[in-house]
C-alpha cells in the first residue's frame, strides 16, 4: 500500500466524472426505491401517515436538509476559536 | 473456588500487576485477562447468586441473570477486542488503568445490591480517569480533572440516594425501584438521588457534556475503551432500576436529536462520535422508558450491538490519529487511497451505525421504534426516525467521507498496524454476522421473543429513509450548503462550568472585594482611632502606665489610714 508511487498514482475516484458516476447510480437507486411505493408493499405499519407514498423517502431527505440548515446556524451562534478555552 | 471470584475481579486484580510485567509481555495481559475472565463467566451459571453478611447487612456481590449476562458478554468480548487493537500500547498507566476500568465496569453489571453496585460505579470513575489523563496532554489533564469531578459526583449522588432510600425502609437489593405507575413524581427522595446519578453517568441532556468534552482528549486505544464501559453501565443501571419510566421516554428522545447538530458541525472526528455515543443512548433510554419485555430486549440488543458499530468507529479513527497525528476534519481527507483497509472497516461501522439492512444496527434498532410506535408516542416516534436519518448523516457519512474522501489532504499515511486492523476486522465481521443471523444475539436477550426484523415493509422503508438521507447530503454538498469542516471548539453546556461559572465567581468576589472595602475602611479607621485613644492612655506614656516609686506608695497609704483615723475619731 505504502509504494512510491502513491503520489504518481491516479486513483479512480480522482477522476471528477467518476464520483458523478457514483451520484448517478445513487440517483438511480433512489428513484427505483422511490417508485417501490407505487406498489401496495406495505404492512403492519403502526401509524396512518407510514402508509403514504414516499413518506419514508420524503422524511429522510427533509430531516436531513433540515438538520444541517440548522445547524448551519447554531454554528454562527456556538463557534468560537480552538483556542477558547485555554 | 471459581465461584468466590465475582466477574471482573481477574481483571482488576491482574490490572494491578501488568506493570511487573517484562515490556513485551504487557500488552498481551491487555488481552489474556479479559479472555481468562469471560471463561470465568461462562463457568459461572445462569442464575448464580452469591450473597455475604457485612455487619449485618446482607450483600449480593454477584448476581447472574439474563439481563446482566448480556451485557457481561458484550463487554468482555469488546475487552478482549480492545485489548488486540492496544496491542502496541506499553505504557503502564493505560494498561493498567484500562483493565481495571473494564474489570469495575463488568463488577458493576453484575453487582446484585445497591452498596456493590455504588463501590464499582466509583471504581469505573477513579480508574478510568487514568485513560483521560494518559493522554498527557494540558487540555488531557484539565479535562480529566473536570470529568472525575462530575463522575464522583455521580458516586456520591448515589451513595447519598442509596442511604435515604434505606432509611426510607427500601431494601438494598439492586431490583427495580421505579414504582409501579412509572412517575418519578411518586418515588422517594433517593430513588430520584439514584436515578440523577445514572443519569450523569448515562450522559442525560444538560449532565451530558463530561463526555465530549473527556473522552477525545485521551489516546487513541484510551478513547476506544472510555467509549465503552461508563455509559452502557449506566444504560444497564437504568433497564434494571428504571423501567418503564414515563420521563425517560422524553428524556431519550431528547438525547437522540440535539446531540446530532452538534455532530453535524464538529470539526474532531473523535468528538463527532461523542455526540454520535449520546445519540446511540437516547434510543436506549426511550427503550428503558417504555419498559416493555420486548423494549428492554431492544435496549439490551442495541447496546450489545453499539458496543461493537461504535467502537468499531472509535477504533477507526483511532487508526487515523495514531497514523496521522490528528483527528480534525480540516486536516484529514483522501486517506482512503493508503488506508483502505481502515477505509473500508470504518464503512461497514458507519453502515452498520446507520441501521442498512444485512447490518447489526437494523435487527437491533427496530425493536425501540416499534415498542414506541405500539405505545402510541407519535412524536417521540417521528423524533427517533429524524434521529435515524441524523445518525446516518453524522456517523454514517460524514467520518468515513471526511477522513478517508472528501478534499485530498496529501497525507500518505501508511495502513494501519496488523493488530488493529484484526480487531476492527472481528468487529466487522460481528457486524455483518449479527445483522444476517440476528438470532445469535436474540437468544442472549433477557426475554424470550419471536422477532422478525426482515419484512419487505421494513426493508425498503429503511432503504428509502437512508438513501434519501444520502441523497440530500449529496444535494447539500453539491450546492455548497454543507458548512465546511472548520477548525474550532462549538460551545456547549460545558461552557457554564468552564467560563460562566468562573467568571461568575471572579465576578462575585470581586465583588466582594468591593463591598468588604465599603464596609471595611470607615471600621477600620473607627477602631484604629480607639485604639489610639487606649495607647495614648494605657500606653508606655500614658496616664495609666506610669511607674510609681514605693516611697509615694507607702505615702499615700499613709495618707489614707491618717484619714480614715481622722473620720474614726471624729464619728
Amino acid at each position: 500500500m505504502s509504494d512510491h508511487n502513491d503520489h504518481e498514482r491516479r486513483y479512480w475516484l480522482d477522476d471528477k466524472r467518476n464520483v458523478n458516476k457514483v451520484c448517478y447510480a445513487l440517483y438511480t437507486v433512489c428513484a427505483g426505491f422511490a417508485l417501490a411505493d407505487l406498489f401496495p408493499y406495505k404492512q403492519h405499519l403502526h401509524f396512518d401517515f407510514e402508509y403514504w407514498p414516499g413518506f419514508s423517502s420524503i422524511y429522510g431527505y427533509v430531516s436531513c436538509v433540515a438538520l444541517v440548515l440548522a445547524a448551519t446556524q447554531l454554528r454562527k451562534v456556538l463557534k468560537r476559536d480552538e483556542d477558547y478555552y485555554d | 473456588m471459581i465461584e468466590l471470584l465475582p466477574p471482573g475481579a481477574i481483571l482488576i486484580l491482574g490490572g494491578l500487576l501488568v506493570p511487573l510485567l517484562p515490556g513485551r509481555l504487557k500488552p498481551w495481559a491487555g488481552v489474556a485477562l479479559p479472555v481468562l475472565g469471560f471463561i470465568h463467566l461462562l463457568a459461572l451459571d445462569k442464575g448464580f447468586v452469591r450473597t455475604l453478611v457485612v455487619f449485618g447487612y446482607e450483600l449480593t456481590p454477584v448476581r447472574i441473570d439474563g439481563l446482566s449476562l448480556v451485557f457481561g458478554y458484550v463487554f468482555f468480548i469488546a475487552a478482549i477486542l480492545g485489548g488486540i487493537y492496544g496491542l502496541h500500547v506499553r505504557d503502564n498507566v493505560q494498561l493498567a488503568a484500562a483493565l481495571t476500568y473494564v474489570g469495575s465496569a463488568i463488577g458493576g453489571v453484575f453487582a446484585g445490591d445497591l452498596i456493590t453496585l455504588f463501590i464499582y460505579w466509583e471504581l469505573t470513575a477513579v480508574t478510568s480517569v487514568f485513560l483521560v489523563w494518559a493522554g498527557r496532554t494540558k487540555r488531557a489533564a484539565r479535562a480529566g480533572m473536570r470529568y472525575l469531578v462530575i463522575q464522583v459526583g455521580s458516586g456520591v449522588i448515589l451513595l447519598a440516594g442509596v442511604i435515604l432510600h434505606f432509611v426510607d425502609g427500601g431494601s438494598l437489593e439492586f431490583g427495580k425501584l421505579i414504582g409501579a405507575d412509572g412517575r418519578l413524581g411518586s418515588a422517594g427522595i433517593g430513588v430520584l438521588l439514584i436515578f440523577i446519578a445514572f443519569g450523569i453517568k448515562c450522559a442525560f441532556p444538560l449532565l451530558h457534556n463530561w463526555l465530549q468534552d473527556a473522552y477525545p482528549e485521551s489516546t487513541v486505544t484510551g478513547t476506544v475503551y472510555l467509549s465503552i464501559f461508563t455509559t452502557k453501565l449506566a444504560v444497564y443501571a437504568l433497564a434494571r432500576g428504571f423501567p418503564g419510566t414515563g420521563i425517560l421516554i422524553v428524556i431519550g428522545a431528547v438525547m437522540t436529536a440535539f446531540p446530532i447538530f452538534f455532530a453535524v458541525i464538529e470539526n474532531d472526528l473523535r468528538r463527532v462520535l461523542t455526540y454520535s455515543l449520546n445519540n446511540q443512548l437516547g434510543f436506549m433510554v426511550v427503550g428503558i422508558g417504555i419498559g416493555t419485555q420486548l423494549a428492554i430486549n431492544g435496549t439490551a440488543a442495541y447496546a450489545f450491538a453499539n458496543i461493537i458499530f461504535e467502537g468499531l468507529l472509535f477504533m477507526a479513527m483511532g487508526a487515523v490519529l495514531l497514523r496521522t497525528g490528528t483527528c480534525l476534519g480540516s486536516e484529514l481527507g483522501g486517506l482512503y487511497k493508503t488506508m483502505p483497509r481502515t477505509a473500508a472497516l470504518c464503512i461497514v461501522g458507519a453502515a452498520s451505525i446507520s441501521a442498512f439492512p444485512f447490518l447489526s444496527g437494523f435487527v437491533t434498532k427496530p425493536l425501540i421504534l416499534d415498542e414506541t410506535a405500539s405505545g402510541h408516542h407519535v412524536v417521540i416516534y417521528l423524533m427517533l426516525l429524524f434521529a435515524s436519518a441524523g445518525v446516518f448523516h453524522h456517523s454514517g457519512i460524514k467520518i468515513p467521507y471526511f477522513a478517508f474522501f472528501a478534499h485530498d489532504s496529501g497525507k500518505r499515511v501508511k495502513e494501519a498496524p496488523g493488530h488493529m486492523l484484526f480487531a476492527m476486522a472481528v468487529m466487522a465481521v460481528m457486524c455483518i454476522g449479527i445483522g444476517v443471523y440476528p438470532e445469535i444475539l436474540y437468544r442472549v436477550l433477557p426475554y424470550p421473543m419471536e422477532y422478525h426484523a426482515y419484512t419487505t415493509t421494513h426493508v425498503i422503508t429503511q432503504y428509502q429513509l437512508l438513501l434519501f438521507s444520502a441523497l440530500a447530503f449529496v444535494f447539500l454538498q453539491k450546492t455548497g450548503l454543507y458548512p465546511p469542516e472548520l477548525r474550532s471548539v462549538n460551545l456547549d453546556f460545558d461552557w457554564t462550568y468552564r467560563k460562566a461559572l468562573p467568571a461568575l465567581v471572579r465576578g462575585s468576589v470581586s465583588l466582594g472585594r468591593v463591598a468588604v472595602g465599603a464596609i471595611l475602611v470607615p471600621t477600620r479607621s473607627l477602631v484604629d482611632r480607639v485604639l489610639r485613644l487606649v495607647y495614648q492612655l494605657h500606653g508606655p506614656e500614658g496616664v495609666f502606665a506610669r511607674t510609681w516609686t514605693t516611697g509615694s506608695i507607702a505615702f499615700w497609704a499613709v495618707v489614707v489610714l491618717c484619714g480614715y483615723l481622722l473620720y474614726f475619731l471624729a464619728r
